[in-house]
């Protein structure tokens, strides 16, 4: 479903990805794990499109989305969410404004259907209540949940998730990925994952990658990355200070 | 030979910058004349570029009138052609002062505004957002600031003419003595139609030239606080300076 193919990104004479290379299949949940600063977000605005690699390929549904353009690029959007960092939720739109932009912008349905739709939405993701409030007034978890029910309302195959629990308390964060993995149970799609949360992350998904120094440094089921003896990998996961891993 | 190599750089970095400048506006008008049309978001924006522009334009048009009032005519007075008073601060309000103050004006009160709402969408990610919801983002942030800007510009500047007008008036006939017969008279001797339409021109593209460097420098703002910061300032200093370079180049076109 999605197929990375050996990309090379660099910024400014910064090169940032060298060769990264992985598929997903659909319905897994890949998880992309490394050190900040390491590419990972990068991967993720390769995949919609948004970067483009100076070298290699990014197939989605067998279509190399580097070469698509105008339509055919919308529609291949169309069809994945994506979760921001920081939810880049449109600050003067309310909770209910956001969640119905996308189905106002990019369906015929009618404004009955819509608010229907919203708010099922919006009460999946546990935010009943407070579909007048605009995004200042809200916290960093409801930001979040509004972000997802915004990402999820045109019901996307694919799910692009930026550090969802970035900012957030270990309870909320520990929520926030609990409902994606429920939302993921109930709805089915594909995703991808960047995320530091690992023992939540090794609970939820399918397969996961570590990024390192550019590159997929080691890939596999959460139990072959947890018993790895890898240093780069033992590092990361206890969080050791020292250790052969590059801090950015 | 370093500097060579380094003119070289900063030349094509230039000119790189000023083709994606003209592509921008290109691309702008383009959306601007095909469908979808945001009709609601032109309407928010009439009304935050013009609307909320009308009080800062009556203030600057009454004083830009009086001042002209008063210099007027003393100046005049020398040599004995006051009644001409009238024509002096229309012509001069209508042709040059009305269409450069109202852009100013404009520039320094909205302009500045949507440089940092379009940068701190783009530094938060929410123009990153509209694209990946297979939407296109100048539909809904550059074509409305656009069209709003070619609407509200020549109105305002309309306003200011007008208010100026009376200001002029109410300086050199109520205060120094003019008559009303003899300002508002000679002035609809010496003011033509052609003189109208220059100030209309001018407003126009003072309405396309604010628009387009302000959503341009926003759009592609750089990283954080700081970026928006510069992107603003730039904004602002570069819009003042092609309002009056190019109300020079209007007018030296239409005389």
């Amino acid at each position: 479903m999605i197929r990375i193919d050996h990309i090379h990104k660099s910024f400014n004479g910064f090169s940032v990805l060298k060769g990264v290379s992985f598929q997903v299949g659909r319905g897994e949940i890949f998880a992309l794990i490394g050190g900040s600063g390491h590419g990972k977000s990068v991967i993720l605005k390769h995949i919609v499109g948004l970067t483009k690699p100076d070298q290699g390929h990014v197939f989605v549904d067998g279509k190399d989305i580097c070469h698509l353009k105008g339509e055919d690029l919308e529609e291949i959007r169309g069809r994945m969410g994506f979760l921001f960092q920081n939810g880049a939720l449109f600050t003067s739109f309310t909770v209910y404004e956001n969640v119905a932009f996308p189905l106002r912008e990019k369906t015929n349905l009618g404004e009955k259907e819509i608010r229907q739709r919203v708010l099922a939405q919006i009460e999946q993701v546990g935010l009943s209540g407070a579909e007048n409030k605009y995004p200042a007034e809200l916290s960093g978890g409801m930001i979040k949940r509004t972000a997802l029910a915004r990402a999820l309302i045109r019901k996307p195959g694919i799910m692009l998730f930026d550090e969802p629990t970035t900012g957030l308390d270990p309870i909320i964060a520990h929520t926030i990925l609990d409902l994606i993995q429920s939302l993921h149970q109930h709805l089915g799609f594909t995703a991808i994952i960047v995320s530091h949360e690992l023992s939540r992350i090794f609970r939820i998904a399918h397969k996961v990658a570590m990024l390192n120094e550019g590159t997929i440094w080691t890939m596999g089921t959460p139990e072959e990355i947890l018993s790895s003896e890898d240093p780069i990998v033992r590092q990361f996961i206890s969080g050791a200070t020292e250790g052969p891993i590059k801090l950015y | 030979m370093l500097w060579i190599i380094k003119l070289g750089e900063l030349s094509l970095f230039t000119l790189q910058r000023m083709g994606r400048m003209g592509l921008f506006i290109v691309r702008a008008f383009l959306c601007a004349t095909t469908p979808p049309f945001k009709y609601s978001w032109v309407i928010k924006q009439i009304w935050f570029i013009g609307s909320q522009s009308i009080l800062v334009i009556f203030l600057t048009g009454a004083f830009s009138g009086m001042v002209l009032g008063l210099q007027g005519f003393y100046t005049l007075n020398r040599f004995g052609s006051v009644a001409l008073l009238g024509p002096m601060v229309a012509l001069s309000l209508i042709k040059e002062l009305g269409p450069v103050l109202s852009a100013l004006m404009v520039t320094g009160r909205a302009g500045s505004a949507i440089t940092a709402e379009i940068g701190i969408m783009r530094t938060s990610e929410q123009i990153d957002a509209i694209e990946l919801m297979g939407l296109n983002p100048f539909r809904y942030l550059i074509v409305p600031k656009l069209i709003a800007g070619i609407i509200s510009l020549p109105l305002l500047t309309a306003i200011f003419d007008v208010v100026g007008i009376f200001g002029g008036y109410l300086i050199g006939g109520k205060i120094l003595g003019v008559g009303e017969g003899t300002y508002f008279g000679e002035m609809a001797n010496y003011v033509k139609m052609k003189d109208v339409l220059e100030g209309i021109y001018k407003s126009l593209s003072s309405g396309i030239l604010i628009t387009w460097v302000c959503c341009y420098k926003g759009y592609y703002a750089g990283f954080g606080a700081e970026g928006v910061s510069k992107a603003t300032t730039q904004a602002v200093v570069l819009s003042s300076v092609l309002i009056l370079f190019w109300d020079y180049i209007m007018t030296s076109l239409l005389f």
